[in-house]
């Protein structure tokens, strides 16, 4: 009997460097997705070395960190992110990668693409210069984040060096309540057992509130795996994965499609299997969620307050809350509800899909973004999101309402291009990292569903999602 | 990569936990091309009292006295001594590649993140793992003493303080040759290369999707 992370693991095996068995494995890998920010150093290494890559047509790129979400004609005005994200087309030129360039209609947050694309399949091992590779666990692959020498080891050899990791199986069990979100859900995971809940574990979800989820909300969920510091999230196969895939531009067709079916249909853990952690949650019990620290852990209910550092008697942890509570401006025990946004940001590979602004845009609806608010962006997390987005009317929803509408990539989520907090700016953001200046230098973090990030929007303040639709 | 053996070095000391990729290594400073010159803007946001961007002369800008690496009691340190989770969040190598830069050798700590623990061992950065208790010794002892160094013997696998005690750690077996050896990783993949290409003939057999 195997969980479904043993037979990916076991599926990929070229070597075992030792007999004994958790040693390291030489593990063949499927897709390599690449971006410009940890792929440049790993080209020239491989250059240097006089290598080429092994398995091009394995690779797919797009620049999504660095690139401008207004006024693509203009190009990249600042020249260091422009270099970096022209190093990334020189090397796909010259090797012959493929990469959805800036204004391809198919460009956008590499996570997003993948996916879209179909690029992303059951059954794979999908690696890629980034963390949140774990979204693509979501399609029952081994998904997970490199460094930028392990690309440059997996666009030489195919192959990753790794150790197998334990099993830990997060089961939701019941019906999610109206308004609640796979957000909501990752965060109540991470605020249970922790930012390094995970670490050291390939995290599957199961239960019938992940099956109820559609293939965006798994990507949520599986994205935030490695928020709860397990490099690996997962969920089998079911119909709502393969009708996702269906038709796809890089999906298998015809008699391979229905071969490949008849694969994934297995890719599931058998009944019985044994994972080395189970922690189960009840789905009923699960509440709109909004982060009050610098951690993803550090998350509260929105009918909850700040908590108070007195209460804490282990002291790493109450000088950690006395920090965060002190970056952040708030004082201990003031009601969730209280918090005043200055900014609301829907985007970013957790949250930018089409489900998601489609949930957005139902809350602002008619109404308009409160006084307090400086700047409210969406940010959709492809060409195609935007397009069909467009398609659908949401852009004309959302500016009507006061937003800004942009193009697609990282954007605020990390700060890399123009869009930025400021000091002391607050930020509702439907990301996945509430790190001490991840948005800008100074600016501060709250982590919700896109959702309760519309209503915070049209509100002023953090309210419950559920009063108001 | 750089070799490892042996480092005896003096200790600084960072008193918080889940110390963030970002808080090693601000996201403004990935947008280089390059491999090196991360270590001036390790901690930036922490050891400098003004906003850090790409190409600032560092040695002009102002320093956040209070800041531990920034007591002229640490300076030159070369092994950190870290809480749990250090290296949580994202994946970027740019933070073990500052670490390095600057001049540690050796992150000692209750628990790593696991792309940064692994990204260490790629470039000849050793985290050590040691259990709660112990740490919490090593954070009393070099609080107490000035130039407090540690001795780390990766043979042995070993942790030496001054006052004799010894702590051994766990590393894997193929880790620690790669280490002493210096070895090239890729270099030693590609010795299986008739393995791998044998691999993805099976493999395109009972999965040819993948290779369409
Ligand atoms: S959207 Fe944010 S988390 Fe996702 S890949 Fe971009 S920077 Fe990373």
């Amino acid at each position: 009997m195997q969980t479904l992370y043993d037979k990916l693991w076991q599926s990929h095996v070229v070597h075992e460097e030792s007999d004994e068995p958790d040693g390291m494995t030489l593990l063949y890998i499927d897709r390599h997705l690449v971006h410009e920010v940890t792929s440049p150093q790993a080209f020239e290494g491989l250059k240097l070395a006089g290598r080429k890559p092994w398995r091009l047509d394995s690779i797919l790129a797009v620049a999504d960190h660095n690139v401008p979400t207004t006024r693509r004609d203009r190009g990249i005005s600042d020249p260091i992110s422009r270099l970096q994200v022209e190093t990334l087309d020189d090397n796909c030129d010259e090797l012959g990668i493929t990469e959805f360039r800036m204004n391809d209609l198919r460009q956008g947050i590499v996570h997003v693409i993948g996916p879209e694309q179909g690029a992303t399949l059951p059954g794979m091992t999908v690696v890629c210069g980034d963390s949140h590779t774990s979204t693509h666990g979501a399609f029952a692959c081994l998904a997970f984040g490199i460094g930028t020498s392990e690309v440059e080891h997996v666009l030489a050899t195919q192959c990753l060096l790794m150790k197998k990791a334990r099993s830990m199986r997060v089961m939701v069990e019941g019906k999610l309540g109206h308004g609640i979100t796979a957000k909501d859900v990752a965060l109540a995971i991470i605020g249970e057992i922790g930012t390094a809940g995970g670490t050291g574990y390939a995290v599957e979800f199961a239960g019938s509130a992940i099956r109820d989820l559609s293939m965006e909300g798994r990507m949520t969920l599986c994205n935030m795996a490695i928020e709860a510091g397990a490099r690996a999230g997962m969920i089998a196969v079911d119909d709502t994965t393969t009708e996702y895939i269906q038709g796809r531009p890089f999906a298998p067709k015809g008699d391979l499609w229905d071969k490949a079916v008849a694969y994934w249909r297995t890719l599931k853990s058998d009944e019985g299997a044994r994972f080395d952690k189970v922690v189960t949650l009840e789905a009923a019990r699960i509440k709109p969620q909004v982060t009050w620290g610098t951690s993803p852990e550090m998350v509260a209910t929105v009918d909850g307050n700040v908590p108070d550092p007195a209460q804490i008697s282990d002291i790493v942890q109450r000088h950690d809350m006395e920090r965060a509570l002190k970056y952040m401006g708030l004082a201990p025990n003031t009601p969730i509800r209280e918090i005043r946004p200055d900014k609301i940001f829907i985007g970013s590979c957790t949250n930018a899909r089409i489900e998601d602004l489609r949930a957005a845009a139902k809350v602002v609806e008619g109404k308009h973004i409160a006084g307090n608010i400086k700047l409210a962006m969406v940010v959709p997390g492809s060409g195609l999101v935007k397009h069909q987005a467009e398609q659908e009317g949401l852009d004309k929803v959302f500016r009507d309402a006061g937003f800004e509408w942009r193009e697609p990539g990282c954007s605020m989520c990390l700060a890399m291009n123009d869009d930025r907090l400021g000091p002391g700016e607050r930020c509702a953001s439907t990301s996945n990292r509430n790190f001490e200046g991840r948005q800008g230098l100074g600016g501060r973090t709250h982590l919700v569903s896109p959702a309760m990030a519309a209503a915070a929007a049209v509100a002023g303040h953090f309210v419950d999602v559920r009063e108001i639709y | 990569m750089k070799k490892f053996n042996f480092c005896d070095g003096l200790v600084a000391p960072l008193d918080r936990a889940n110390v963030d990729t970002d808080a090693i290594i601000p996201k403004q400073f990935l947008k280089s091309i390059k491999r090196s010159g991360f270590g001036q803007n390790l901690f930036d946001e922490w050891r400098y009292l003004d906003h850090g961007e790409p190409g600032m002369d560092s040695s002009k800008r102002r320093l956040d006295g209070g800041f531990v690496l920034n007591l002229p009691r640490y300076s030159g340190a070369q092994i950190l001594l870290a809480r749990a989770n250090f290296g949580c969040g994202s994946s970027r190598e740019h933070a073990p590649w500052a670490l390095q830069d600057y001049g540690f050798e050796a992150i000692i700590a209750p628990s790593f993140a696991d792309i940064f623990f692994n990204n260490c061992f790629k470039i000849g950065l050793l985290p050590i793992v040691l259990d709660t208790h112990k740490v919490d010794q090593l954070f009393q002892e070099v609080e107490a003493t000035e130039g407090y160094r540690l001795m780390v013997n990766l043979r042995d696998q070993s942790v030496t303080t001054p006052g004799g005690d010894s702590f051994l750690f766990d590393i894997d077996p193929f880790r620690k040759h790669s280490l002493l050896n210096g070895l090239d990783e890729i270099g030693l993949t590609l010795q299986h290369a008739d393995r791998i290409k044998a691999f993805e003939d099976k493999h395109r057999d009972s999965q040819p999707w993948l290779f369409a």
